[in-house]
């Protein structure tokens, strides 16, 4: 297994950034998540790692050894697709055994080898099969087997379950999972899905526009987002995020509501110039009481099974000034009735309007 | 008002099972009386389509008084090798008393024997052999060469980034624009000048450029629907692009490469016009002479009709061998759609 380092890594295609210059030290046996909406660069990111795309600029490190200009085969990575790319004309144990074919491996090892990894995925009674037979779970368990079987440097993988159905990801999530526990891989996985990411990675690293924007633990890129997109994108719903003006140690919200800022930010937030600052708060960050300092109107109330998400409007119709409040799911909140909430003080934080940027304690 | 209530006949109710098939083509009779109109009407259109090569086989069988004779024959007539000896040989006619000799003489062999009986004597093996190798090795070579060169481009279109790509592929396929026999007269002069007229190298040249618009096309839309996931997939399990062509993208693209070399064999196999203009006797192919195999006294049609006949095997035996990836689809779904 082996380090990954990107040091000013850039893809241009034409005179528009797909990934802006990048630095990234993914250590030994760590499990990264790139994640980001489509089109942010994190398959680029990805395919400039494993080799099949060229960089514009930068150096990539495998090993401590400089890969940047190495063609894909020497560069001793598994890439795992999302189509799965399993050679339609070979069966499943010439699929898996292809690559071991490059490396010049003998025979005997090759059967012992297959059948290993066979073994472990549970994929032995497939190995006489042409590929296209297969159910989609069998051929991503192939696809896998495929990339385990070399024991490369690192895995790098894109979406791999991006083409299965909903209930079946849920499980091969936890495999994928498992593997990389019992193989100490280093892995790079790139995935649009939060969730996926949530419960996979060491280490997330979020992108957007062709940009990093965190790169932090799921608790950290959840819990302390370094900046609004990340806030929005991350959670279902996102971060709350509420603009309101400072006075005299209160934040004055849409609705005329005032919050009183809690203890730990006022340092910070008085050298905030012109003294606007968007408050933001994770759903759960706020609990529904009768004496709760805020009050909001109900502007609709999801049922999500264990919890029900109200969705409360600050100044009592703009949609725009809607916060989401988790809530008990017995409770009944019908639409347009005065909602009373407090938020949990260590669980706020604040965002400058203008950079988009977290503010941080003092 | 209780009862209706208590759910006795309101509520869900599970629909019957459904025990007989709900196929629509498996329906009653008049389905499967559809089915036999159909294989009926496909034999009968079939029939319609051979007629001319069944009665090019049964002409090639007759006797030079036979192939004409009117009303036509079709079963009636005592099948004779005529035709084809004739095909094959040069002949000399006999005069009475020579005749008289060689009708003593017990020593001949069958053809010569059917020839005696037309009054002529066998000199030698007739032009037509030779000139079917030409033909064989010049739709053959051209064929090759153009199949492969036509790989290789529709490869680099299908998966780099060619700049003017578009142009290239119009600029390609414009030598298509024009009857080729349009440009017969300026490239019999450049040939002439070059040396290259009545040689095979001359033809094989000339074939294969104008196959190369047809392969490169045919090729690269078989080429694009295989995903390049494959050969990326190839080169990260440590191969060249080369070998992850050749190991991956090739066995995926047997059925264009088939489809592709039946095509430019045919055109190449057939052409008429340049080879009548451009060759005269070492390079001459097979199809500008047919028409001249012509007897004393008449038109020689069973020997025709043998050189006919002749002329389709070679191309028979190809699609015949190719048949099973002509119908085969191009990928297994083995990728997701």
């Amino acid at each position: 297994m082996a380090t990954i380092e990107l040091r000013q890594v850039a893809k241009k295609f034409g005179d528009v950034y797909a990934v802006k210059p990048l630095d990234l030290t993914i250590a030994d046996g760590e499990f990264v998540v790139l994640l980001g909406p489509s089109g942010c660069g994190k398959t680029t990111t990805l395919r400039m790692i494993s080799g099949l795309e060229a960089t514009t600029s930068g150096r990539i490190l495998i090993d401590g050894k400089d890969v940047t200009w190495k063609h894909p085969s020497e560069r001793d990575i598994a890439f795992v697709f999302q189509l799965f790319a399993l050679y339609p004309h070979m069966s499943v144990r010439q699929n898996i055994e292809f690559t071991l074919e490059a490396q010049n491996v003998s025979p005997a090892e090759r059967t012992q080898r297959v059948g290993d990894v066979a073994k472990l995925l549970e994929i032995e009674h497939l190995l006489a099969q042409r590929p296209g037979g297969l159910s989609g779970g069998d051929r991503q368990r192939v696809t896998l087997a495929r990339a385990l079987v070399r024991r490369p440097a690192a895995f790098l993988m894109d979406e791999p379950l991006g083409a299965l159905d909903a209930d079946f990801r849920h499980t091969m999530r936890a495999e994928i999972k498992r593997l990389h526990l019992a193989q100490h891989a280093t892995t790079v996985y790139v995935t649009h899905d939060q969730i996926e990411a949530m419960a996979m990675s060491d280490r997330i690293v979020v992108m957007s526009a062709a940009e990093v924007q965190q790169v932090g633990t799921p608790h950290e890129v959840y819990h302390d987002p370094a900046n609004l997109f990340v806030a929005r994108f991350i959670g279902s719903p996102g971060m709350n995020l509420a603009p309101g003006k400072m006075a005299d140690g209160h934040l004055l919200l849409a609705g005329g509501h005032r919050y009183l800022i809690p203890a730990q930010w006022r340092g910070t937030l008085s050298q905030v110039a012109g003294g606007e600052v968007i408050l933001g708060f994770r759903p759960e960050a706020a609990t529904v009481s009768d004496g709760g300092s805020l009050a909001a109107e109900v502007y609709a109330n999801d049922l999500h099974g264990a919890y029900a998400v109200l969705h409360l409007s600050l100044d009592g119709e703009n949609p725009e000034t809607v916060v989401h409040v988790r809530a008990d799911r017995f409770a009944h909140y019908p639409i347009g009735q005065s909602v009373r909430f407090d938020l949990n003080p260590d669980m706020v934080r604040f965002f400058d309007p203008n950079s988009g940027r977290a503010l941080r304690t003092q | 008002m209780s009862e209706t209530t208590n759910g006795e006949s309101v509520g869900w109710q599970p629909s019957a099972p459904v025990n007989y098939s709900t196929r629509v083509d498996k329906v009653g009779t008049s389905a499967r009386t559809a089915r036999g109109i159909r294989i009926v009407l496909a034999f009968v259109l079939a029939g319609v389509m051979l007629i001319p090569v069944f009665w090019l086989g049964l002409t090639s069988f007759k006797s030079r008084a036979d192939a004409i004779a009117v009303p036509p024959k079709v079963v009636n007539f005592t099948p004779t090798l005529e035709g084809f000896v004739n095909l094959l040989s040069d002949r000399s006619v006999l005069n009475a008393r020579r005749l008289e000799l060689m009708k003593e003489r017990t020593d001949l062999t069958w053809y010569e024997e059917i020839a005696l009986k037309n009054g002529q004597q066998i000199t030698g093996i007739s032009q037509y052999v030779g000139r079917l190798r030409n033909s064989v090795i010049i739709a053959g070579t051209s064929t090759i060469l153009a199949v492969i060169l036509g790989l290789l481009a529709a490869y680099s279109f299908s998966r780099f980034k060619v700049p003017g790509e578009s142009d290239w592929l119009f600029f390609i396929l414009s030598t298509r624009m024009l009857p080729p026999v349009v440009v017969t007269i300026p490239i019999f002069l450049m040939y002439r000048q070059l040396g290259l007229h009545d040689t095979h190298l001359g033809l094989i040249l000339l074939y294969t450029v104008f196959n190369l618009s047809l392969t490169v096309w045919l090729l690269k839309g078989f080429l694009d629907e295989i995903p390049r996931e494959y050969e990326e997939a190839a080169m990260v399990d440590g191969y060249t692009r080369l070998q992850a062509f050749r190991k991956v993208v090739l066995p995926q693209a047997v059925t264009g490469i088939a489809a592709t070399t039946v095509f430019s064999l045919i055109f190449a196999w057939n052409e008429y016009a340049f080879a009548l203009m451009l060759t005269t006797e070492r390079a001459r192919t097979a199809p500008p002479t047919i028409p001249t195999i012509l007897g004393r006294g008449g038109v020689e049609w069973s020997a025709i009709a043998a050189g006919s006949l002749g002329f389709l095997i070679p191309v028979v035996i190809v699609t015949f061998v190719l048949r099973r990836h002509l119908l085969r689809g191009v990928t297994f779904g083995a990728i997701r759609q």
